[in-house]
């Protein structure tokens, strides 16, 4: 039983996410721990695996922004800027990751979402949720069709702005692996300005979370597409005399 | 000193894609029920045993307190637990009985809490050849939090397994450790356990790194 968990994955460099404490984002001062995580030295079988939802039944729009939430049968469209998002979920070392679920939820081409908190004065969309699902296949590819999500402001400073930005969540081979991310659009003027954004320390991190403009996958007369592949924890194939 | 590659260097890695907050509206993207939202045929919840799964029926209910003392509204909390038996079934399907992940969240409404149906986990081997007491793996994401919180959620009633656990032991501070012993209850005839997850400060929860 214990021999499928012969492995360990690729330690999580903490400096290179963002710190728990980030002044500059208002809400982590109040939500951030003070003591130092306890590391656990070497992660058990409680650690190293995780759900596989290739079973989960998927509906036929759960991944289609466009479809899935229309009033009426038929009717009725999302207003703004139609796009595919896509991409690969590979790990560390560029292996692919098949089957595993990917989620995300956004604004509206407003900038408002589809909750109970969320007043902003930009109108909600009738024919838009918001939330999107699937797995990837077996190479690791997943795919959505959404509308591009508008900036909205928001009580950080007297004028702060999020930039557009999708909400991306990712599980990966087990829990270890787990991440909820965001991509953003490249090109962004508002990126840079982002408080948010600015919680990662290293400029190359922000680019790991920058959606691409990708052309060839562009449907004409239809759709932009932007692509963003998704990297998790490798998975290190080494065996420990102990187990 | 290290072993010749037992730490691969950056070079040789992609870097992992960088963690941002789920923000305050996570709850319409993975907690949809709680936001008040549709939902779709099949969605991961709360409910991670069903009446024929095999074990001690409980449930599993808890706050998330910030630093200030406040009840955190908008937390989303997802749990990974092995059965009865002290088994992981990472297959994860709705027509079983009994799934080993499940997911919840804090509320809007009075008394914010989390609440998960399942069964008491059996215990877990370790590496070292000790038996790990039951417990409970809880990752905790919110806005304000900028990269998941993980933690531990064991019993009270299991004070023996809990004192032999070498992941337990592994936190040198007694009163920390309590952190993570989840209270038993009894209410209308159920078993009910009951952990708050502080966030800062005064009984702050052991959140581990892994």
């Amino acid at each position: 039983m214990e021999m499928q968990y012969n492995k360990r994955f690729v330690a999580r460099d903490r400096n290179w996410h963002p710190p728990a404490y980030a002044p500059g984002y208002k809400t982590s001062v109040a939500r951030s721990p003070q003591q130092a995580l306890v590391s656990m030295q070497k992660p058990t079988a409680s650690e190293l695996s995780g759900p596989d939802f290739r079973h989960l039944r998927m509906g036929p729009h759960d991944n289609d922004l466009l479809l899935n939430f229309r009033q009426e049968q038929g009717q009725g469209l999302p207003q703004g800027e139609r796009i595919i998002m896509f991409g690969r979920v590979v790990d560390q070392f560029g292996k692919p990751v098949p089957h595993t679920l990917v989620e995300m939820w956004q604004a509206n081409a407003g900038g408002r979402y589809r909750h109970r908190n969320d007043n902003y004065l930009a109108p909600l969309d009738p024919n838009f949720g918001g939330v999107g699902r699937c797995l990837t296949d077996d190479q690791g590819w997943y795919r959505f069709r959404t509308i591009k999500p508008g900036p909205y402001p928001w009580p950080n400073d007297p004028n702060s702005w999020r930039p557009s930005h999708i909400h991306v969540s990712v599980m990966g081979p087990s829990i270890s692996t787990r991440l909820i991310t965001q991509m953003y659009f490249e090109g962004d003027p508002l990126i840079p300005l982002c408080p948010i954004v600015h919680t990662l320390k290293d400029p190359e991190a922000v680019e790991t979370m920058i959606g691409r403009l990708d052309m060839a996958r562009s449907k004409p007369m239809d759709c932009l597409a932007y692509r963003f592949d998704l990297v998790v924890r490798g998975e290190l194939q080494t065996f420990f005399e102990n187990q | 000193m290290n072993q010749p590659n037992s730490r691969p260097t950056s070079e040789l890695l992609l870097r992992e894609t960088a963690s941002q907050t789920a923000g305050p509206y996570v709850h319409i993207g993975l907690a949809l029920a709680a936001a008040g939202n549709p939902t779709r045929d099949e969605e991961i919840w709360n409910e991670m045993a069903r009446p024929g799964a095999e074990g001690e029926h409980i449930e599993v209910v808890g706050t998330v307190i910030d630093g200030n003392g406040d009840l955190v509204r908008d937390a989303f909390i997802e749990a990974w637990q092995a059965d009865a038996n002290g088994e992981y079934q990472q297959e994860f399907d709705l027509e079983k009985p009994f799934n080993s992940f499940g997911r919840t969240a804090t509320t809007f409404d009075h008394g914010s809490e989390w609440t998960l149906k399942t069964v008491k986990p059996g215990s877990v081997a370790h590496a070292s050849g000790q038996v790990q007491a039951p417990h409970i793996n809880l990752s905790i994401f919110a806005r304000g939090i900028n990269i998941h919180l993980q933690t531990r959620l064991y019993f009270e009633d299991e004070a023996k397994a809990n004192a032999a656990c070498p992941v337990l032991s592994r936190i040198e501070s007694p009163t920390r450790r309590q952190t993570l012993i989840a209270r038993r209850e009894e209410v209308d005839g159920k078993v009910r356990y009951r952990l708050d997850i502080r966030l800062q400060g005064e009984g702050e929860t052991v959140f581990f790194d892994f």
